[in-house]
């Protein structure tokens, strides 16, 4: 079989193909760069916008008001709250995960799919919803409310119940990240170790806990954000009461609705500072474990 | 040690993985299991680890019955096809573990452990490669550290899955050779499962030939390829020529054409009756006369002519129009009998097995 040769073009005329390609070439560039510039602007006005506005506004009236806005007592305990909430809901969901990935991933059960979906329940129900429900639970008027009033247990308007929404809203950050991961890894590390004699336990802190540790400091880190930063439920079951039951979201909204601006937004950018260190922490983490990097 | 597996089903929802199979696998003996993808080797293979329970039958390792055996106290060496070695290890920490997960009161020390370790890595000679992650290994390097880590503990036995199936071509010939002599060194009683039969036929001691769930034959390499049982063990071992036809006066009938044959192979086969015949490639003469009595005409496809002997790829034409045969020739008939693609020949074949044709079962 002979080779077809283009022949040499006369006058400097590009050859049909060439011009094609070079056609589809600019095609290329042109939506290439459209894109990017899109989404650039998106990114400018809709997310780097309000964080520069949020510190210009913070500092509007000096460094002084803002640490004053922060040093304030009812917003010390704000924070003592949020923290506190978040060292509660994000260790018990962390432990709720990793045993709920465990049993979906590696055993076959009845009623697996049931709680496939109930995993992801509170990330479908609007958490002013779920806030509601535990005041229909534990409310004076609620189910268990005489009750509880009988015994002076306070849940609602009280820690105990901010906890409990924050640990519903965060519910399914740990084990939805862990169950894909799972799953992926497979199961023949674990059977490999059962044959070599291992333990349950030493099954789980040997092969499999090594295997999944940064997926579950991915998953902590981004249940963290959530916990600290939830309003909606949280806003339903606090009560609102200034240097008791006010999370750090609860009390910006305080000070921003008594036109207090400068402070709501001293207050606000340390949410916003938390942010920033979750997405520096989370880039760090991608890129110590390669196989959390594409998603 | 012995392993005994009795009666052993297992069905996974409607499928029938193993039905109702026993079977010894002799003490220091390698056997393979061998059959296609879903004929139920590897499950029964993970049964005898304890990786699965069967739905019913016993399995008795050295006379004790180990059914209700946890698979971490069966003494199980384990090979799986991925090698899953602890990618988070080292090779010294992946062959370490098992001795290292022993009971406190029986644990070695970790000087013991340290020449265990070693000596172990001198067996599957890759003593140099103890501080690397597996992720830094071949393919063939990292088999070899899953066998290492499994004979750490002393297994009673060895089951191997699929062990070289994830490796090319020329690796794999390398390692079977290379257990095959460390299993004469060692004498562990080993079943090996594949699907690969020159694998099976290369490497074991016996060979047991699954199907659908049932075991079909079993016997020695030479046995088995030379007195297949049924027609599934003769079409799953090397390579065949089938023919669907009758049982005549002078042989097989297949089409018009009668194929002068001894009658053997299944005694079933009674005059008259339906029998899928088959040849190995090299059980076919190849005759350029198309009009000589005996055989049938076929034309030539293709010749891949290299090595010590040719292969000719024909396909039928007038009675088996439509079937494909390929045929074994020495090298020199090529050019003999002026053969070339696109010629019609006679295909004569100068032996025949045949087996009844009557079920689905027997559908190839």
């Amino acid at each position: 079989m002979s080779l077809v040769v283009a022949p040499p073009v006369p006058g400097g005329s590009v050859h049909p193909l060439e011009a094609a390609r070079e056609k589809a070439e600019i095609g290329e560039t042109v939506s290439r760069w459209a894109l990017i510039a899109f989404s650039a602007l998106f990114f400018t006005f809709f997310l780097l916008t309000p964080l520069i506005v949020i510190f210009l506004e913070a500092f509007r009236r000096g460094v002084d008001v803002y640490i004053a806005a922060i040093r304030e007592p009812d917003a010390l305990s704000a924070i003592g709250l949020t923290v506190l909430t978040a060292a509660v809901a994000v260790p018990l969901n962390l432990v709720f995960g990793v045993v709920a990935a465990w049993a979906i991933t590696k055993f076959e059960f009845r009623g697996k799919r049931v709680l496939v979906t109930l995993i992801d329940l509170p990330f479908s129900v609007s958490p002013v919803v779920a806030g509601l429900i535990y005041i229909l639970i534990f409310g004076a008027q609620g189910w268990l409310g005489p009750w509880l009033g009988a015994h002076n247990i306070k849940i609602v308007f009280a820690l105990p119940g901010i906890i409990l929404a924050t640990v519903f809203v965060t519910f399914p950050f740990v084990a939805r990240e862990l169950i894909p991961l799972m799953q992926s890894l497979g199961n023949d590390e674990e059977e490999a170790a059962v044959i070599l004699g291992a333990g349950g336990f030493s099954v789980f802190w040997r092969i499999t806990l090594p295997n999944i540790k940064w997926g579950v400091l991915y998953a902590v880190i981004l249940c963290n954000a959530r916990a600290m930063g939830e309003f909606g439920a949280v806003s339903v079951v606090s009560g609102h009461i200034r240097g008791e039951t006010n999370t750090l979201p609860l009390h910006v909204e305080v000070l921003y609705n008594e036109y207090q601006f400068s402070a709501a937004f001293a207050v606000g950018s340390l949410l916003a500072i938390l942010a920033l260190v979750t997405l520096v922490a989370k880039n760090w983490i991608e890129f110590r474990s390669p196989s959390l990097r594409v998603r | 040690m012995s392993i005994q597996a009795i009666h052993i089903t297992k069905t996974f929802g409607d499928f029938v993985a193993v039905d109702d199979v026993s079977l010894e696998f002799p003490t220091g003996k390698l056997v393979s299991l061998l059959g296609p993808s879903g004929c139920g080797k590897t499950t029964l293979l993970r049964i005898i680890a304890g990786l699965e329970q069967p739905d019913s039958g016993r399995i008795v390792l050295e006379d004790h019955d180990a059914s209700r055996v946890h698979a971490r106290d069966r003494q199980v060496g384990f090979v799986f096809q991925h090698y899953a070695l602890f990618h988070h290890m080292t090779v010294y920490d992946n062959v370490a573990f098992g001795l290292r997960m022993k009971p406190r009161r029986i644990r070695p020390s970790e000087a013991a452990i340290k020449d265990r370790v070693t000596s172990l890595l001198e067996l599957v000679q890759l003593g140099w490669v103890a501080d690397r992650f597996p992720s830094q290994l071949s393919g063939g390097q990292r088999q070899r550290i899953a066998l290492a880590r499994a004979l750490a503990v002393e297994p009673r036995v060895l089951l191997l899955d699929e062990p070289f199936g994830a490796l090319d071509a020329k690796v794999r010939k390398e390692l079977r050779r290379w257990l095959r002599k460390l299993h004469d060194d060692l004498h562990i009683t080993s079943v090996f499962v594949t699907h690969d039969q020159e694998e099976a036929l290369e490497v074991a001691d016996e060979v047991v030939l699954m199907n659908k769930g049932r075991v079909e034959q079993r016997g020695t390499p030479d046995e088995v390829y030379k007195n297949p049982a049924t027609s599934f063990v003769y079409n799953f071992i090397g390579s065949v020529n089938l023919f669907r036809g009758r049982v005549g006066r002078n042989g097989v009938t297949v089409g018009e054409v009668v194929l002068p044959s001894r009658v053997n192979g299944s005694s079933a086969a009674e005059r008259g009756g339906n029998v899928l015949a088959f040849a190995r490639p090299h059980e076919i003469r190849v005759l350029p006369d198309e009009q000589g009595i005996g055989g049938f005409p076929a034309q030539i496809d293709r010749i891949i002519n290299f090595g010590l002997t040719a292969h000719i790829e024909l396909k039928g034409i007038r009675a088996t129009e439509g079937e494909f045969f390929n045929v074994e020739v020495l090298k020199e008939t090529i050019d003999e009998q002026q053969l070339h693609a696109g010629k019609i020949v006679r295909l004569v074949p100068s032996e025949l097995r045949l087996f009844e044709y009557d079920s689905a079962a027997n559908e190839v």
